[in-house]
């Protein structure tokens, strides 16, 4: 492991930028245990304060300094990304290995249901879901029903190691030697997969991140829970741009842009770790 | 194996009759490609169900104390409102009658009146509002696909351009950014620090909309901003995508061996890279649709353009139970339509299909 990370940052320029940027932004979410002000707490200093060297970030037209209030906003929103990829990442293990091993009809039924959750388009789905719950919609419960609807792609994924896995001869041998499918998903295929899982995980959170950015910039969340789209709902509700109040929504944009490009660049750097191909290209022999 | 060619292929034709063997595998293929089909819109229609009748809150309930909100009214006159609008919204009798009853609507394009702009029908709402949507999404997904396979399709052959390298760089920028954050930037430069372009609705409002010269023109300068920050963002992600596709059909040897008997540069790259890279690209345009109808949501609704995005989003805010339902299902069939024509055009790409 502390050799993979190593040869990553010696011979990937992208895997450097983007573990740069990530530092960045866990930083700044763990600062949020320091925070001189509760997340909810409005009007404790100065509303509508320029940046300057007591409110770093300038503060609200709430009355709530910037910088601390990004903390709080970025720690949620990993932690909602997160969550959603946690559980969404069990799913798409089940469906994904199951449906590669046993192949036949079980696959085709998984298959077609897994190929309509990757086409419906799921933020007419939240919406109503928002809808329908409105203020009992808390975060927890977004994750939730993110996380169920977000698994598709990845199962695919998924699938198609276990489909080449499966015609291994360890797969025949552990069969033989009498281990049950369970077995030898889990202890013969699941470790295969798991580069797989690693990389899919950061797409996955810039995908949850961004629907969820999307909807609390609507309005259509918890919006009382600080995040990166409540901060930017608020600062729309007071008009920060019309105001002058811009340090209100950059910083904000600007975090969420850093979340986004990180994750992103991470992502690609391990995928080009996994290939072989491109392994070989842009590490040479070393790893 | 090329002069086994020929008879091969006859002796097939002869003995699946006047149907060729490519007819019926293609046949085969838009059998399946149609069930999956009614499947997508059966669990999507099925997930709008759930949603709205497994939730602990009442719709009718909420449109009443809407209503009630506003001032005194007869507990009369509200029980003879819960029992139309229990009527009307399909809530009355068994949960296998409600469900019955669900799709009935939903097969029948009925949804009722619109509660936030009574009494126009919210099938009406979306007619007017589905052409907007339909145009800006087909034309900024058809521009950002293939710009973005070509530009990838010449910086995966060409690696060592420089122009290309930056391209990618910023293409690998831009991509992840979620659609919304792109518009606002967008609407921040081009509204407030280089104001040029109109920033808010589909044409301009003094027009009648008509089709006359200055009402195009309108409409196409009211579609730049929203156009450009999907057009974006697509761009970006098509572009990497066709570069990883071609930078692997280079290293194939039908591509060495091409090059080495001399064809022509252009003619390697399109007939022969291009060509087999383009596929995946399409299934991978059938996959995102739904993706990029979520952008156009959001993108309409920070530009204010009379779209179905905009009316989904308003009719929440007006708490229109029936508009968003409506909405809801008319997206879901619209993008699964989509998705199905991307599935037909396939063979026309990759003609192994036919064979298979």
């Amino acid at each position: 492991m502390a050799a993979i990370l190593r040869d990553l940052l010696r011979y990937n320029a992208e895997f450097r930028i983007g573990a740069a940027l990530i530092s960045v932004v866990l930083l700044l979410s763990v600062l949020a245990s320091f925070s001189p002000y509760p997340p909810q707490d409005v009007y404790v200093v100065p509303p509508d304060v320029p940046p300057s060297l007591t409110y770093w970030f300038g503060t609200t037209s709430r009355g709530q300094d910037v910088f601390w209030q990004l903390t709080f906003a970025i720690r949620n929103t990993l932690l909602f990304g997160c969550t959603v990829a946690l559980i969404s990442r069990l799913l798409a293990l089940v469906v994904g290995l199951v449906s590669g091993y046993k192949g036949g009809w079980i696959d085709r039924v998984l298959m077609s249901v897994n190929d309509t959750f990757i086409v419906i388009p799921l933020l007419p789905i939240l919406v109503l879901f928002y809808f329908v719950m409105r203020d009992r919609m808390s975060w927890l419960l977004l994750a939730l029903i993110m996380a169920c609807l977000g698994w598709a792609y990845d199962a695919r994924l998924i699938r198609a190691v276990a489909m080449s896995l499966k015609a291994r001869e360890f797969t025949q041998s552990s069969l033989f030697s009498g281990m049950s499918t369970r077995e030898i998903l889990v202890q013969e295929h699941l470790p295969y997969v798991m580069p797989i899982v690693f990389s899919t995980t950061m797409n996955n959170m810039v995908w949850s991140i961004g629907l969820e950015v999307t909807l609390a910039v609507l309005g259509f969340t918890d919006i009382n829970t600080p995040t990166i789209g409540g901060m930017i709902y608020w600062a729309n509700q007071h008009t920060a741009m019309v105001a002058g109040v811009w340090w209100w929504i950059a910083f904000p944009t600007i975090a969420v842009i850093m979340t986004f490009i990180g994750l992103f660049l991470l992502a690609v750097s391990m995928n080009d770790y996994i290939d072989p191909r491109s392994r070989l290209r842009s590490f040479g022999e070393v790893s | 194996m090329a002069s086994l060619g020929r008879p091969v292929v006859s002796v097939r034709t002869l003995r699946s009759g006047v149907l060729g063997a490519p007819m019926i595998g293609y046949l085969a293929y838009v059998g399946r490609r149609l069930a999956q089909f009614v499947l997508v819109v059966f669990i999507g229609i099925n997930l709008a169900y759930v949603i709205t009748h497994a939730s602990p809150i009442d719709p009718v309930e909420q449109s009443i104390s809407a209503v009630t909100s506003y001032g005194n009214t007869a507990p009369e006159a509200i029980e003879q409102m819960r029992t139309s609008l229990r009527e009307l919204y399909g809530l009355g009798g068994s949960p296998v009658a409600q469900y019955l009853v669900f799709w009935k609507r939903i097969l029948g394009v009925d949804f009722g009146p619109s509660m936030s702009a009574f009494p126009t029908p919210v099938s009406t709402l979306i007619g007017r509002a589905l052409p907007w949507t339909a145009g800006l999404l087909v034309v900024s997904t058809i521009v950002a696909w293939g710009l973005g396979s070509l530009l990838g399709g010449l910086a995966g052959y060409y690696r060592n351009s420089r122009g290309l390298k930056l391209m990618g760089v910023i293409a690998m920028g831009l991509h992840p950014i979620p659609y919304y954050i792109l518009a606002l930037v967008l609407l921040i430069v081009f509204g407030f620090i280089w104001p040029v372009l109109p920033i808010s609705g589909g044409s301009a409002m003094n027009l009648p909309q008509t089709l006359t010269f200055d009402f195009v023109i309108s409409v196409l300068q009211h579609a730049i901003l929203p156009a450009l920050s999907l057009i974006l963002i697509g761009v970006g992600s098509w572009f990497l995508g066709m570069r990883a596709l071609v930078s692997n059909v280079v290293t194939e040897d039908y591509v060495v061996y091409a090059e080495l008997a001399g064809v022509r540069p252009w003619r390697v790259l399109s007939s022969y890279v291009m060509r087999n890279a383009l596929p995946p690209q399409l299934t991978g345009l059938a996959i995102s649709l739904g993706g990029i109808f979520n952008g156009a949501v959001i993108t309409e609704k920070v530009f204010g353009y009379p779209g179905v995005g905009s009316l989904l989003v308003d009719a929440v805010y007006a708490g229109d139970y029936g508009l968003v339902l409506g909405v809801t299902t008319v997206s879901i069939l619209g993008v699964s339509i989509g998705v199905l024509v991307i599935d037909l055009l396939y063979p026309l790409l990759d003609p192994r299909i036919k064979v298979s």
